[in-house]
């Protein structure tokens, strides 16, 4: 009896003296792995990392087959689980991964949007033209849908002079910190619309609406005091890529919302994984976009002041883009 | 706690069951209370050495235009990509989830990719600052009865996305909804020292019989090698004298050396058993 137990406890202790070795190995790795790039590895050790990895996988089964001691399993446990999320969670280094977000994935992930960005665009052409209309028929609206300290001053009071000097002179001195304050200020707003829509699209919606809606009260302004042109042409110079944005971060939003309420064939919660990749990819690429759109109304539209050159840039700005997105998607046959 | 309540399968291609555990509601809590005080200590730290710098440079004839945009762009920055800069590198965790020993990983077991980290991060943004920013507009702007009930509304309305994790097994908060992420309780163990095999070096000295060591079983085993790894004099003693009167041993010889020798001789039994598959899960069980 004595010599059977005696066996029993050489053999558990074996298994352990023997492989405990590679176990601090594969640790000593990861832990090198993990705290700073791959390239601290050398290439035996990256040979090396895999097989001890398989190893220690096949001593966390025996172990659990064989073996009462808790802690010895948890940390084998833990150990493996390092090692697996290192072994399979491959990573590109940073400069390959920006290289194919700028090359294919922005584009593909705008391509893919497209239903959705023609949706969004038109809730916003729906806030404009509605707003428009309303103003044109009771000014009265315009204080309603505008808050005073938007409007600045260009309210329905004010005198066709007043208007057209807002449009030709620099509202800012610091026109870069001006530029800096609309780009990480639109790009907030747009971040918060993209996560709105997780609540099923719907206020990702309003905000696409309402956003169209104090557009077009300006331009019934404008158009008011006989402005229509000058007006355009101060709006559009960065307004082709910056409502270009709005419209893909509302198009984003409004994915993720239409697939949670219409998964079709997939569960739930595959579609809303599916749509947020998409979705997060093309919010990196609004963020892009504004940070243009940031440029062109803080240096762009205070420097030039030709009416015609400001038209000149809008439309070359949204060619560009559309281009950049559609393009590569025509000329392989698909949407 | 109830293991299975957490503890999710992942087999690896090499056909090994990894048994994830997923983090607590609390640890998560934990974890974003850590990075958002942090956070915010970050940003006021930033913000003073903007000051500063924006003082020196008034000081020397500038117009401090610079330090103005270092600042946006710097808090822009911090506020949105703290998080998605820390997720995205190696050990996929922030400094508060490092802490506690927590990580995100893709729910399908692959690789965690960029776009996930970037949609689970940005559905911060109605689950933490929407709930927060209706905190603070009722605290400034309320003028009347009627803002009061629709800033409350509204409060009310952003707190399913902020409490989404308390309705669901797996504790997805919205953005892992969105990213297809989970976030998992694995944190760093060392290999602690062999009871079993200090414990047979001391067993020279005892000799424990048959119907001695059939007392108890896993469970039992288990308990008491937290006991034996606590280290807790005042406990040992307890437990000690309780195996000591339910076995009938009565030589007073000191507990720790006692407890892991009867340990050593009871896994050793078990570990027999269960190689001849009989398991003894506890000592009720026969």
């Amino acid at each position: 009896m004595r010599r059977i137990e005696n066996q029993a406890i050489f053999s558990s202790r074996n298994f352990r003296a023997e492989r405990e070795e590679d176990w601090q190995r594969l640790e000593a790795l990861l832990k090198r792995a993990e705290g700073g790039s791959v390239r601290r590895l050398s290439d035996a050790d990256l040979v090396e990392l895999p097989v001890l990895y398989r190893s220690a996988l096949s001593s966390l089964s025996v172990a659990r087959e064989t073996t009462l001691d808790q802690s010895l399993i948890n940390y084998l446990e833990g150990l493996c689980t390092r090692a697996y999320f290192f072994v399979y969670g491959v990573r590109t280094s940073l400069g390959s991964r920006l290289a194919s977000f700028f090359a294919r994935d922005w584009p593909a992930a705008v391509r893919g949007l497209w239903l959705e960005t023609l949706m969004s665009f038109a809730l916003l052409l729906a806030g404009i033209v509605t707003a428009y209309l309303l103003v044109m028929n009771d000014p009265a609206w315009f204080d309603a849908i505008l808050p005073a300290d938007l409007a600045n001053g260009r309210d329905m009071s004010a005198s066709a002079e007043d208007l057209r000097s807002t449009l030709y002179t620099p509202d800012q001195d610091a026109l870069a910190v001006f530029a800096t304050y609309l780009f990480t200020h639109n790009a907030q707003i747009s971040i918060f619309a993209f996560a709105l829509g997780f609540a099923f699209g719907v206020p990702t919606a309003l905000l696409l609406v309402y956003n169209g809606a104090v557009a077009g009260a300006f331009i019934a302004l404008f158009v008011d005091r006989g402005l229509g042109f000058e007006m355009g042409g101060w709006l559009l110079i960065h307004g082709t890529t910056e409502f270009f944005a709005i419209v893909l971060a509302g198009a984003a939003g409004l994915r993720i919302g239409t697939r949670v309420v219409f998964p079709g064939a997939q569960s739930r919660l595959a579609a809303a994984r599916e749509s947020g990749k998409t979705a997060a990819c093309a919010m990196v690429g609004v963020v892009v976009m504004l940070l243009a759109a940031g440029l062109l109304e803080g240096f762009g539209r205070q420097l030039i002041t030709h009416d015609l050159t400001r038209y000149g840039i809008a439309a070359t700005m949204f060619l560009l883009w559309c281009a950049y997105f559609y393009l590569p998607g025509l000329v392989r046959g698909q949407r | 706690m109830d293991q299975s309540a957490v503890q999710r399968t992942l087999i690896t291609p090499e056909g090994v069951d990894l048994r994830l555990k997923l983090a607590t509601a609390g640890q998560r809590a934990g974890a974003f209370a850590i990075d958002f005080g942090l956070l915010i200590f970050i940003i006021i730290i930033f913000t003073l050495l903007v000051v500063w710098a924006g003082v020196a440079d008034f000081g020397s004839g500038g117009d401090g235009e610079v330090v103005t945009i270092i600042w946006l762009l710097g808090y822009f920055l911090l506020r949105n990509f703290y998080f998605i800069v820390f997720e995205m590198g190696r050990r996929s965790a922030t400094l508060g989830k490092r802490i506690l020993g927590l990580r995100v990983v893709a729910r399908d077991g692959g690789r965690l990719t960029a776009d996930a980290v970037i949609a689970r991060n940005l559905m911060r943004e109605i689950e933490i600052y929407l709930p927060l920013s209706f905190l603070f507009s009722s605290g400034l702007e309320t003028s009347g009865a009627a803002d009061g009930i629709l800033v409350l509304t509204g409060f009310l309305w952003s707190l399913v996305f902020l409490l989404f994790p308390l309705f669901n097994k797996d504790r997805l908060r919205i953005g892992d909804i969105v990213a297809g992420t989970w976030v998992l309780h694995a944190p760093r163990r060392k290999l602690e020292h062999d009871l079993a095999s200090s414990g047979h070096e001391r067993l020279e000295r005892y000799d424990f019989s048959e119907e001695q060591l059939a007392v108890y079983g896993e469970y039992e085993l288990k308990t008491l090698e937290r006991v034996l790894r606590s280290d807790n004099n005042e406990t040992l003693a307890g437990v000690a004298n309780t195996i000591r009167a339910k076995i009938g041993w009565e030589h007073g010889d000191d507990d720790y050396d006692f407890l892991n020798a009867y340990y050593a001789a009871l896994s050793a039994r078990l570990e027999r058993g269960m190689l001849f598959g009989n398991r003894r899960m506890s000592k009720y069980d026969e």
